[in-house]
């Protein structure tokens, strides 16, 4: 499922010969995985392992979509997870060939881990955050300050994930503002019952009604239109994310994963991610590389 | 005699101790020794080393296969790291919430389980089957599939949850929602086990008791609880274990808040994205616990077999 096997099988392949005589089986199912990687020839099937933040999964899908159409040749696969997630299992050698994040830290934790290089990273979209409550209102939220009310079951993501990070940001600076009062993160942060492992959690949890209002990405929130209403988060007190996308070093595809990285940053790619509330990469803050990198 | 259980399971059938008394001696013993006939002992002997090495040849990849990932767990953490990430308040909170859970799991499932196994054991009733699949049910279930089940259940807007909401009674993001979605997914393993040692015992002395003037209750307390106990309690500890390693059910039904729905299996998770280090030590905590708990259980349980089999 987390696509760990094919590297896995890949060692086993050049050393245990001897090994796999065993079990017939086996062998049969390491000589399938060995055919996978070893030919990546243009003409030849390819399978591309894009590694993408869990918000960007109705986009990528369509992108994905898309360039298969354009390189038949090609099958892009997906692992869509928490930046956090994607970005440790990189760092523990899963066979990823791109790797999109939904914030600058998150793909500094694969720069610094020595898996993508800095210069080869693009920011290719932004983000920004919204609160949601179920359409029948059953705290009655009218404003932003209304998170703030005693006795509404709020939910956020974990901090670990991007999105988490983000709404922590947005109620610190909100404490900062007069029209809030510096009560206010302290308050709203009292109405969390439950800190979910990523967006899409959160979405579903508020799109049910189990909690009152929750807060998540414009993207997610316009997926579920139907049964979640939305509270604009100013310019001023949101948190724009980056979203940075590079090729992870050790990829056998490197060619596929540039023009995989391409797709997404050309206009036609950028238009998918418009679709879906994304706004355009080239403008806004871009991405900054760690500190001594 | 009743042969020797030559394995002991962690829920032995009940005819490992009990075999029924009209039953015909199927006691062949496995370990005996080898016919005594001196000229061909060594072929035999070279067979049997033979057959042994085949054997062990043979179990040596699953078990590797099984020991590696736990080994690589033990390895990769030093005890002052364990100690250090063991004294993080997050982990702190969740082995709490997860032990205070988890017990209170293990109550209800007796409590209410064992009526629901002696129904299934002893009354033959139009759709006794169908109720005996449903409860194997949750066995087989993903937990995510649970954890849905429960939402649309007991949620907010849910079949049951619905009603309660009125009483302004909202289970989500509670820790009484984890001991439901830790009952829901883990009291089967107790209900069967305890359904099929209850079929096994013996009516006679049942019956027996009942001649000399002993009431249902006194029944069932003195002659069949004490006959079953070891499969109840082997039942028991399935079900525990089962409900400690829970996380499907809980992340998606109970939510994650740590102290109050963040139990380890969640803890762990969300540590690997925070912090792989207080995950690792979690990780090694819950397989301490987990092996310590069964091991010792495993020994009690051979003793008080042994012991039945002596008397």
């Amino acid at each position: 499922m987390r696509h760990r096997s094919t590297r896995a099988a890949s060692i086993f392949c050049r050393r245990s010969s001897g090994a796999a005589i065993i079990l017939p089986l086996l062998l049969t199912l390491l000589l399938s995985a060995c055919n996978g990687p070893s030919g990546a020839a243009s003409s030849q099937p390819v399978t591309l392992n894009v590694f993408a933040a869990a918000s960007l999964q109705a986009a990528f899908t369509d992108i994905g979509d898309a360039f298969h159409t354009a390189h038949p040749n090609v099958t892009v696969t997906f692992n869509f997870g928490g930046s956090d997630a994607l970005a440790t299992q990189i760092n523990q050698g899963a066979p990823a060939d791109v790797f999109a994040s939904a914030n600058i830290k998150q793909m500094n934790v694969a720069v610094q881990g020595g898996q993508i290089t800095s210069s080869s990273v693009q920011t290719f979209a932004h983000n920004r955050l919204v609160v949601i409550y179920p359409k029948n209102n059953p705290a009655h939220i009218a404003t932003l300050q209304d998170l703030a009310k005693t006795g509404v079951h709020l939910v956020l993501a974990a901090q670990a994930v991007p999105v988490g990070q983000y709404a922590l940001d947005f109620l610190t600076k909100a404490s900062a503002d007069p029209s809030f009062g510096a009560s206010y993160k302290d308050a709203v942060l009292k109405n969390v019952v439950s800190y979910e492992a990523d967006v899409k959690s959160v979405l579903t949890k508020v799109a049910l009604g189990e909690a009152d209002a929750g807060i998540v990405y414009i993207t997610d929130a316009k997926t579920k239109a139907d049964s979640v209403t939305t509270i604009d988060i100013p310019d001023a007190l949101n948190s724009i994310a980056v979203y940075p996308i590079a090729p992870v070093k050790g990829s056998q595809r490197a060619d596929v994963a540039q023009q995989f990285i391409s797709a997404v940053l050309s206009a036609q790619g950028q238009a998918t991610l418009a679709k879906y509330g994304f706004v355009a990469g080239s403008s806004g803050p871009q991405y900054t590389p760690p500190a001594g990198a | 005699m009743p042969h020797p259980p030559e394995e002991l399971t962690l829920t032995p059938q009940p005819e490992h101790t009990f075999p029924p008394l009209s039953g015909a001696e199927r006691a062949t013993p496995r370990h005996s020794a080898p016919p005594a006939s001196p000229p061909r002992a060594s072929v035999w002997q070279s067979r049997r080393w033979w057959r042994q090495f085949l054997l062990v040849l043979a179990s040596l990849p699953m078990l590797l296969f099984i020991l590696l990932p736990l080994l690589a767990l033990l390895l990769r953490v030093t005890p002052a790291e364990l100690l250090d990430n063991l004294l993080n308040p997050m982990a702190a909170q969740a082995i709490q919430l997860s032990i205070s859970t988890t017990l209170t799991t293990l109550v209800i499932t007796i409590i209410g389980g064992t009526p629901l196994a002696y129904l299934l054991a002893r009354r033959r009733f139009r759709g006794h089957t169908l109720l005996d699949t449903l409860i194997d049910l949750p066995i087989v279930l993903p937990p995510a599939v649970a954890g849905i089940a429960l939402l649309v259940a007991f949620g907010r807007r849910g079949l049951l949850g619905s009603w309660l909401d009125i009483f302004g009674i909202h289970l989500a993001f509670t820790p009484i929602a984890v001991v439901l979605a830790q009952t829901f997914v883990a009291a089967p393993f107790y209900i069967k086990s305890a359904s099929v040692a209850f079929a096994g015992v013996d009516r006679e002395l049942e019956q027996s008791a009942a001649l000399d003037g002993a009431g249902p209750l006194a029944i069932f307390r003195y002659i069949t609880v004490p006959l079953t106990l070891p499969a109840l309690f082997g039942g028991a500890v399935m079900t525990w274990a089962r409900a400690l390693g829970e996380f499907g059910a809980t992340i998606i039904f109970a939510g994650n808040f740590p102290g109050r729905t963040q139990t380890m299996p969640l803890a762990i998770y969300l540590g690997f994205e925070l912090d792989l280090q207080v995950a690792l030590a979690l990780a090694l905590v819950l397989l301490v616990l987990s092996f310590g708990i069964l091991f010792i259980v495993k020994g009690l349980l051979h003793q008080r077999v042994e012991a039945i089999r002596v008397s």
